[in-house]
């Protein structure tokens, strides 16, 4: 037998199937997009082509300039509160019975299942004045008359949270679970307390997870649209709720498509941001 | 004064007891084995002594001082884990040094004693190195440093040497002895490999089914074993029922007499006779318990000779130049060498 080619498990053309649907599902419709926000915008309901950039000078403007960062500033402290609230929870979940750490898991994915819409919903009735906490505080004689907590930015962010926190928790489990325990041990031999030796040791071992977890909800929020109308007030809308405003009910296309350019680099410019600082960090 | 003492100290995990009631003196200064098959319980004193563990019952005192309240962080220990447990977001020297950090040590002493350290593991220079650039061999010493680096009063290995190939690990024990000798520090080590505990230790603690079987000086362990598991855990050894009675000790049908230095435990009824390969002799058929050669296997240092009497199995070293006319299926008679017949429980 002489020397042949060693056959890799798939043929090489497989390779193309990614890429194919990348195309097809990403680079098509962002192509489309960026055409569509230089188009000029035909005011009867619709837009014709042509190369402008009225849309995105109309978008530089105080106005789009302050709802960009209220989008952000609520998508950050969404991230921050899940991944602060997701990574104890994981280490002590990690530490359970592996029967309780399934049931666990289970559970934290069938939220998942819940759509945005009944989550919101579900949130402005328990936070409403009528039929929610604020009756329950009142009854419990902690407040004089009963209130509502919505709309505010404690419920949109709560709202944000409840979506946010499975996903941190699934993108912070398998690297937590896989911690040598041994570790946190034997800081505690050397020396370290308990909370010494979760921010000594256990926190910074797992610094990549605890990015990715905060890119991940970071992300997720910052495409939310219908949490901050149903939870939060207009001032907290964010910059996907102004993109449904303009692309369906302005029937404006053009400076929709062009805020959502924006959205799009603005996005990858903070994940760019704060994988490398991940990185940098974890490698020092 | 004692410097470690556990006192009848017993650990319950559910309904399952790791540990029953175990009492131990080590003295200032000792290199001391827990040695036994997993599950023994051996790893779990540590962990107690280590106070990893909260002891179901019993006392841990070092120096005199009951520790059993202290919580693990308190006890200023130095403790090298089966996975070594080296911080990946450390360097080697912060690594070793970290007990002194977590003490307020300053930066250039910390630095400073863990140079000193590096050199005693001879590794000098490699501090400034990330642990995933180190070799096996090379996290195990930095593992030991670390361990030692606060100069504690006892100083804990759980397995620390079993990640490592053959020839390194015997290397390693040899060195770890060495280390332990020249700084005094009381030293428990655990490990299931006999050869180890024999290799390092002063005192070796014998351990099955979470209870103590025998503790002593490792020779005094081969020599002596107090029962038939010691006699067959230290060393290799042939196991037989035997009958004792009269000065004659009874095994498969034939008597040996017994002779001056035998250790014999039990003077009358049945036992188990443990004789070792080397003091296992050979001769015509008529001269002993004759037995029917199974299996040759010349290792050049030695040959050991495989022979079977009905379903007793029974294995002769034979030292070299011996026993080249030997051939599979031939009968041969056993006899036992004076004064190395141990019989026990």
């Amino acid at each position: 037998m002489s020397a042949t080619p060693v056959q890799t498990a798939a043929p090489r053309w497989l390779g193309l199937w990614p890429a194919a649907m990348l195309t097809l599902f990403f680079l098509v419709p962002f192509g489309i997009m960026l055409a569509v926000s230089v188009a000029h915008r035909d005011v009867s309901g619709f837009y014709e082509w042509s190369f402008e950039w009225d849309s995105y000078a109309r978008f530089l403007s105080a106005f789009f300039g302050k709802v960009m960062a209220v989008s952000i500033s609520v998508s950050l402290t969404a991230a921050a509160i899940c991944v602060a609230l997701a990574f104890p929870f994981t280490v002590f979940l990690s530490n359970m019975g592996h029967r309780a750490q399934t049931r666990i898991l289970v559970v934290l994915l069938s939220a998942l299942a819940l759509s945005e819409v009944i989550i919101g919903f579900s949130l402005s009735t328990l936070l409403s004045q009528t039929a929610g906490i604020g009756n329950l505080f009142h009854w419990l004689g902690l407040i004089d008359e009963p209130r509502a907590y919505t709309p505010s930015l404690f419920a949109l962010i709560t709202g944000l949270c409840y979506i946010g926190f499975p996903f941190a928790v699934l993108v912070l489990y398998p690297p937590v679970s896989r911690l040598d325990p041994e570790i946190v041990e034997a800081a505690r031999v050397m020396g370290a307390s308990g909370p010494r030796a979760f921010f000594g040791v256990i926190v910074p071992n797992l610094r990549g997870a605890i990015v990715g977890a905060f890119i991940l909800v970071f992300v997720f929020t910052l495409g939310s649209y219908l949490l901050p109308q149903l939870l939060g007030r207009s001032e907290h809308w964010t910059l996907s709720v102004h993109i449904t405003d303009q692309a369906v009910y302005q029937s404006n296309l053009p400076f929709g498509a062009a805020m959502s350019v924006f959205l799009m680099l603005v996005a990858l410019a903070l994940v760019g941001l704060a994988s490398l600082a991940g990185r940098e960090r974890g490698a020092a | 004064m004692t410097e470690l003492r556990i006192d009848s100290l017993s650990k319950d995990f559910g309904t399952f007891r790791a540990l029953d009631s175990v009492s131990l003196d080590i003295p200032n200064g000792k290199f001391v084995c827990l040695l036994g098959p997993s599950g023994c319980g051996k790893t779990t004193l540590l962990r107690l002594i280590a106070g990893l563990e909260t002891p179901t019952d019993g006392r841990v005192y070092v120096g005199g001082a009951d520790q059993t309240e202290v919580p693990t962080h308190k006890r200023g220990m130095g403790m090298v884990f089966q996975s070594l447990a080296l911080f990946p977001h450390l360097d080697v020297a912060d690594n070793i040094a970290y007990p002194l950090a977590i003490r307020g040590v300053d930066k250039a002493t910390r630095r400073a004693r863990a140079e000193e350290l590096l050199e005693l593991v001879q590794l000098p220079g490699l501090g400034s190195r990330r642990i995933h650039q180190l070799s096996g061999g090379q996290r195990q010493r930095v593992a030991i440093a670390r361990g030692l680096s606060i100069n504690p009063q006892v100083f804990l290995l759980d397995e620390p040497l079993s990640a490592l190939d053959a020839s390194l690990r015997e290397h390693m024990q040899i060195e770890l002895r060495q280390i332990q000798q020249r700084l005094g520090v009381t030293t428990v080590v655990v490990t299931h490999d006999q050869k180890e505990a024999l290799t390092m230790a002063d005192l070796v603690i014998v351990m099955k089914d979470g209870v103590i079987q025998q503790a002593g000086a490792p020779m005094e362990l081969y020599h002596t074993p107090a029962n038939a598991f010691v006699a067959g855990f230290i060393g290799t050894t042939n196991l037989m029922p035997c009958t004792v009675a009269d000065g004659v000790v009874s095994v498969l049908g034939h008597a040996f007499p017994i002779t001056e230095g035998d250790r014999i435990a039990i003077t009358s009824g049945e036992a188990q006779l443990s004789v070792r390969p080397e003091h296992v002799l050979l001769g015509a058929p008529d001269e002993g318990l004759p037995a029917e050669v199974s299996f040759l296997r010349d290792l050049g240092e030695s040959l050991h000779v495989l022979m079977r009497v009905g379903d007793q199995e029974i294995t002769a070293h034979l030292a070299p130049g011996h026993g080249h006319d030997l051939v599979t299926g031939q009968t041969v008679g056993i006899r036992f060498r004076d004064g190395e017949k141990v019989v026990v429980q």
